[in-house]
């Protein structure tokens, strides 16, 4: 066996390339293709009434300007709904180019072609566009008020309203002998790739055919769509995410309106349009015209006993799902049954409305709505123990879900419509060794000493579970060239994971081959055409599996040919770098370069190994040289299809520091353990977490999407967006559980989001103990923080119960009876 | 830059010109007046262009002019030339001598990749009231040499920035200096500010200086503020500090009257209450800095 690629952590092999200039992004294609720039709606909603084109036809270079009015065929109708759901009794999808109404401002209204992008813009300045404003829907107060509706045929501004519910909520609500209330609000925050989107199409008109590249998490897709708005045959259409710089999430979404238009005008204008026609977005477009994330708000009831034990939780949501839902209601979906974590909530109800606005459409960011879920637990979780007088941590743990339970079935239905079951996971010994990174218990005299010295200091911590590696499926390619070369492809994208590694990592050790002799293409309709797309922490245990499937298959291959070369039983044989060998007698060997030639009988030697196939060299006559059940060539595919997701998980803890004058939050320790089953490529795994983290810190302390009441973006550049830099983001300590998934061939999880998923709330909860008084909002800026003290200190604001003195743990509290069954034995500290 | 609007990042026309020489690109301004622009580092010019935000007809580069990257100490002054970048001034160790306070307030400026093409002038002829230059060029009442092809003159801090974004630069003319008064004997001086990211402009930024008598009473502070008024604001303590050691106490007086002088307001980063707050606390901070600069300064 060649020493085993899974679990090193073997350096990235796409590094070298993309680290030194030489990757191939969007914008390194199609130097000589037309560009299209876009008019976008300067008004958040408004009746388009007309649109002048004159002036912008006569700038030099124009090829020409696209309106509503000039869009044929399926091209007229609106976008697909992505993802249908009988809950979403309301969706609305865009047209490609604004039809008579206008919802956010950035949405597309006219499309202009010119001979570069420099007078695309200039012309696209000329268009003279006349809109009526309507009143502007904007923030989720707005649009829960229904004063003015998004949409008119949906005057109270409810695209979806879902409700899941386990056992009798109220009843257990009514029943527990403490009751909370906390009403929480989680701000919009976006995925921000560096690279935002684009695409290249380019029509052949010798072929009649379609080849489109476009910076998406989703070719094949992109592929279908683009091939039915324009009324081709899937084979007459390619598609190509060539280097993807950063998705996150928002290239998951698709067709967007510039993939189909740009698609659409490169077979529309072939003849003056030879090689094609580009368009790269930028930032500011990517800001108001691509897609936010995590807006809600939520309100939420917990019933508990005096241990902390979750009775009964009932939570409402509403989620700000922006002017469409091309993606259906995924994220609202992930956040109400994802928020429970590794706990038992007891009874649970979990209801959200999914709320219009006009502003940019809301699809899944990194994390996809986990974020708020976990926010909500956790902010309950704290509430709890600071109610109780208890140790947050063990607060959690006696909600916690045992090893011994797995697998645990939640009761409800998962964003895969399949039941929420998780299937491997254990929480205790996570949280052990989270409180042992951190030192949790060592905290209190850390604080003391701190506190002595003028500083304030506090310690957070948050906990969640992440579905991953959902369905339906993916597929892989894998062939082994007659160099011994090993070319291996699958559908989903890559961008920038690292999926050309770890994949490679996965078929050397299935086939027994040098990690430098496997070669991975990812995202190429031309290589694989069947794939679902690169989301929901997927790629490695969809993908994976799937080439570790077809490897296999490949490997069973070359057995039997080298078995029949060797005169050997299959089963003697072992493959080690390449080479078949007896086991045992390694002089009685074939290259596996030699099994590939045999694996093709061939009537002429294009080269010297050929010669070894050809009709006069091989073969038993009495047989035909394909056998009836074979084929030649050695190669093969496969497909990974799971029956229901797999569950990691995950808990952070941090310290932070308050500045007591100025209300600065420094992020002292960020300590993570995670549990994504056997990690395939730890570096790889790590630089994952460690991203994800940033991401987490940058929507707690850092990012949001400012809106006027008119619906204006007023942040809509890295200038006033603060995307943090390296020097906002701490060091992250990591520490690693392994329980295997006994859902598929590599016992594998997925781990791309995990990072991101408890970072408001683990600072939240570490601000909060800092500061002595409650956080229910995020993200926090220092000027937050400021007012919120000013507040606190006016009363306005409650205080922690450990921190104000105001009582300890009750069960110790004399004259407190623990039978009391009142359940306003503790009036509900409802907060406004 | 929020405010605005947005509509592209792709710059509208212009026409464009690199003079080889300073009274080429006197004569070229001249000859342009009103509708040309300087680009010295463009770091602020060109991301104004790409959101066409600014539109100037013509551009007339001054990158290629010789002469204009010397930095000199000379009649009392450190002289910076139209073409030295942030990074040459911040590692020039005798202007660093000559006027500590360049290269404290040099570091916070941006970012190292913005540092090396930056200009100190540009800085300064762009006017945002948020930059740490202009701040510095008040409090130490430096002045800017203004030149066209019939002559130059020399405009005074004071009466150099006249509101965002606009100075008493006119058209056609070119900055080709500022100049910096280098610190007396028994000074000390700092650049506090606070950014929501590590190289950001400020929420709010106080350069200070603090001059001490023989006896090491204060014997002069003032301090420039930025970020909190139209244009960088200069605010003399000395009816606080003058014949004062500079305690706790002394200290808070004079940040109390330095946010008498602000006109902090509210924006996406911070609310007003809290940059008045800010303007106290980092006033403070700053003046504590620079009296344990002078202190140094004197034991040495
Ligand atoms: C990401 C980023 C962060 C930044 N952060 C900071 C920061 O924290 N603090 C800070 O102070 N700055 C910051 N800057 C701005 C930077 O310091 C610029 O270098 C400076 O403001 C302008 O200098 P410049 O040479 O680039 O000028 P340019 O961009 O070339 O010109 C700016 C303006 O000044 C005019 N001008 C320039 N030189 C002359 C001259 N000699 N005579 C007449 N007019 C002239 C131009 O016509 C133009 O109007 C940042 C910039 C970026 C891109």
């Amino acid at each position: 066996m060649s020493t085993a690629m899974f679990g090193a952590p073997v350096r990235r092999h796409e590094d070298a390339r993309l680290l030194t200039g030489a990757g191939r992004y969007l914008d390194d294609l199609g130097h000589r293709a037309l560009a299209a720039a876009f008019v976008r709606s300067p008004h958040a909603h408004a009746r388009v009434s007309d649109i002048d084109v004159t002036a912008a036809a006569e700038v030099d270079g124009v090829v020409a300007i696209f309106t509503y009015e000039d869009l044929t065929g399926r091209m007229a109708e609106p976008l697909p709904l992505l993802i249908p759901h009988p809950a979403l009794h309301a969706p609305r999808t865009a047209y490609p180019l604004a039809r008579g109404e206008v919802n956010h401002v950035g949405e597309p209204v006219v499309m202009v072609v010119a001979r570069d992008r420099y007078l695309a813009e200039d012309a696209a300045a000329r268009v003279v566009v006349s809109y009526d404003p309507l009143p502007a829907v904007v923030g989720l107060p707005a649009a829960r008020s229904a004063r003015h509706a998004v949409h008119p045929d949906v005057p109270d501004n409810v695209a979806a309203h879902l409700v899941q519910a386990v056992g009798e909520v109220d009843t257990a609500i009514a029943a527990a002998p403490h009751v909370l209330e906390l009403d929480l609000e989680i701000e919009r925050s976006a995925s921000t790739p560096l690279e935002g989107k684009g695409v290249y199409a380019r029509w052949n008109s010798d072929e009649g055919s379609l080849r489109v590249y476009t910076s998406t998490q989703a070719s094949t897709s992109v592929r279908a769509a683009v091939a039915a708005k324009l009324g081709l045959p899937l084979v007459k259409v390619d598609c190509i995410a060539p280097d993807v710089g950063g998705g996150f999430g928002v290239k998951i979404v698709h067709p967007w309106p510039e993939e189909v238009l740009v698609a659409w005008a490169a077979q529309r204008l072939a003849a003056l349009a030879p090689e094609g026609i580009k368009w790269t977005e930028d930032r500011w477009e990517h800001f108001v015209s691509s897609a936010h994330e995590r807006g809600q708000l939520q309100h939420v009831r917990v019933g508990f006993d005096s241990d902390g034990r979750l009775l009964g939780l009932d939570v409402t949501i509403w989620h700000d799902n922006g002017a469409y839902t091309p993606y259906g209601i995924i994220v609202p979906i992930i956040t109400s049954t994802q928020l429970l974590g590794p706990y038992k909530p007891g009874a649970y109800r979990c209801e959200f409305f999914s709320l219009y606005t006009n502003t940019v459409i809301v699809t899944p960011y990194r994390g996809a709505g986990r974020p708020q879920g976990v926010f909500a637990m956790e902010r309950t979780m704290d509430a709890i123990a600071d109610h109780l007088g208890l140790d947050r941590a063990e607060v959690r743990a006696v909600n916690f879900i045992a090893a011994e339970e797995m697998p645990y079935d939640q009761g409800l239905i998962f964003q895969d419509g399949r039941p929420l079951i998780y299937d491997s996971g254990d929480f205790a010994a996570t949280l052990d060794k989270l409180k042992a990174l951190v030192g949790w218990s060592d905290f209190q005299a850390y604080r003391e000493q701190a506190r002595a010295a003028g500083r304030r200091v506090g310690i957070g911590l948050a906990c969640y579970v992440e579905g991953t590696g959902v369905g339906p499926y993916e597929g892989g390619h894998v062939q082994v060239e007659t160099s011994g070369k090993v070319m291996v492809a699958t559908g989903l994208t890559s961008q920038g994971q690292g999926h050309q590694t770890v994949l490679a990592q996965i078929v050397a050790d299935e086939l027994g081959v040098d990690f430098d002799d496997v070669e991975v293409t990812t995202g190429d309709t031309r290589r694989f055409g069947y794939a679902v797309g690169t989301f929901a922490s997927r790629a490695a245990v969809m993908s994976g599996n799937a080439v570790a499937l077809a490897a296999r298959k490949v490997r069973q291959k070359a057995l039997r040919i080298a078995g029949e070369a060797l005169e050997a039983d299959p089963s003697d044989l072992e493959i080690v770098s390449g080479v078949v060998r007896v086991k045992g007698a390694p002089a009685s060997a074939i290259p596996l370069s030699t099994v590939a030639v045999l694996s093709n009988p061939l009537r002429y030697a294009f080269d010297e190994a050929a010669k070894a196939a050809t009709q006069f060299a091989v073969g038993d006559t009495s047989k035909p040289p394909v056998a009836e059940d074979d084929e030649p060539g050695l190669e093969a595919r496969d497909f990974y299809s799971p029956t229901q997701s797999t569950f990691a998980n995950g808990m952070h803890a941090v310290i932070v520091e308050t500045d007591p004058d100025t209300a600065e939050v420094r992020v002292l320790r960020y300590c993570v353990v995670h549990d994504c089953g056997p990690l395939i490529n730890p570096m790889i795994v790590e630089g994952q977490v460690h991203g994800g983290v940033a991401q987490g810190v940058a929507g707690a302390l850092y990012e949001r999407m400012v809106y006027d009441d008119a619906g204006q973006l007023l942040n809509a550049s890295f200038m006033d967006f603060l995307m943090p830099y390296a020097s906002e983001i701490p060091t992250v300590e990591i520490d690693h559980l392994e329980t295997p998934s006994p859902l598929n061939p590599l016992g594998i999880k997925g781990a791309g989001e995990a990072g991101v998923i408890p970072g408001s709330a683990v600072i939240a909860s570490a601000i909060e103990d800092a500061e002595g008084f409650v956080i229910r909002r995020m993200p926090i800026s220092p000027s937050e923080l400021f007012e919120l003290r000013a507040s606190y200190a006016a009363g306005r604001v409650p205080g922690l119960r450990r921190t104000s003195g105001e009582r300890t743990d009750p069960r110790t509290r004399p004259g407190h009876s623990p039978d009391n069954d009142s359940p306003d034995n503790d009036s509900p500290d409802k907060e406004t | 830059m929020s405010g605005g609007r947005i509509t592209a990042l792709k710059p509208a026309p212009f026409g464009y010109s690199a003079p080889a020489s300073l009274a080429e690109a006197l004569a070229v301004l001249a000859e342009v007046g009103e509708h040309a622009k300087v680009l010295a580092g463009g770091q602020s010019l060109l991301p104004l262009l790409s959101m066409r935000l600014a539109a100037p007809r013509h551009l007339v580069d001054i990158n290629r002019v010789p002469g204009l990257d010397r930095v000199e100490i000379v009649d009392g002054s450190v002289r910076v030339g139209a073409l030295v970048r942030h990074t040459d001034l911040e590692r020039h160790e005798g202007a660093a001598a000559a006027q500590p306070l360049l290269r404290q307030a040099l570091r916070l400026v941006g970012h190292p990749t913005i540092r090396n093409r930056g200009t100190c002038v540009g800085s300064i002829a762009h006017a945002d009231p948020a930059a740490e230059l202009p701040g510095v060029l008040v409090v130490l009442g430096g002045r800017v040499e203004a030149s066209t092809a019939w002559g130059s003159r020399q405009v005074p801090a004071a009466e150099f920035f006249l509101s965002p974004l606009e100075t008493a630069l006119r058209p056609g003319e070119l900055a080709t200096s500022v100049s910096f008064p280098v610190a007396g004997p028994r000074t000390g001086t700092a650049f506090v500010e606070l950014s929501r990211r590590r190289g950001d402009y400020a929420l709010v930024g106080v350069a200070a200086v603090v001059e001490l008598a023989p006896d090491t009473s204060i014997s002069s502070a003032r301090v420039g503020l930025v970020s909190v008024g139209p244009t960088p604001l200069l605010v003399d303590l000395s009816e606080v500090l003058v014949g004062r050691p500079g305690g706790a106490r002394e200290l808070a007086a004079a940040a109390a009257l330095a946010l008498e002088h602000a006109e902090p307001e509210a924006d996406i980063h911070a609310s007003a209450q809290y940059r008045a707050r800010l303007v106290e606390v980092l006033t403070t901070r700053a003046l504590a800095q620079a009296l344990a600069n002078a202190s140094h300064e004197e034991a040495a």
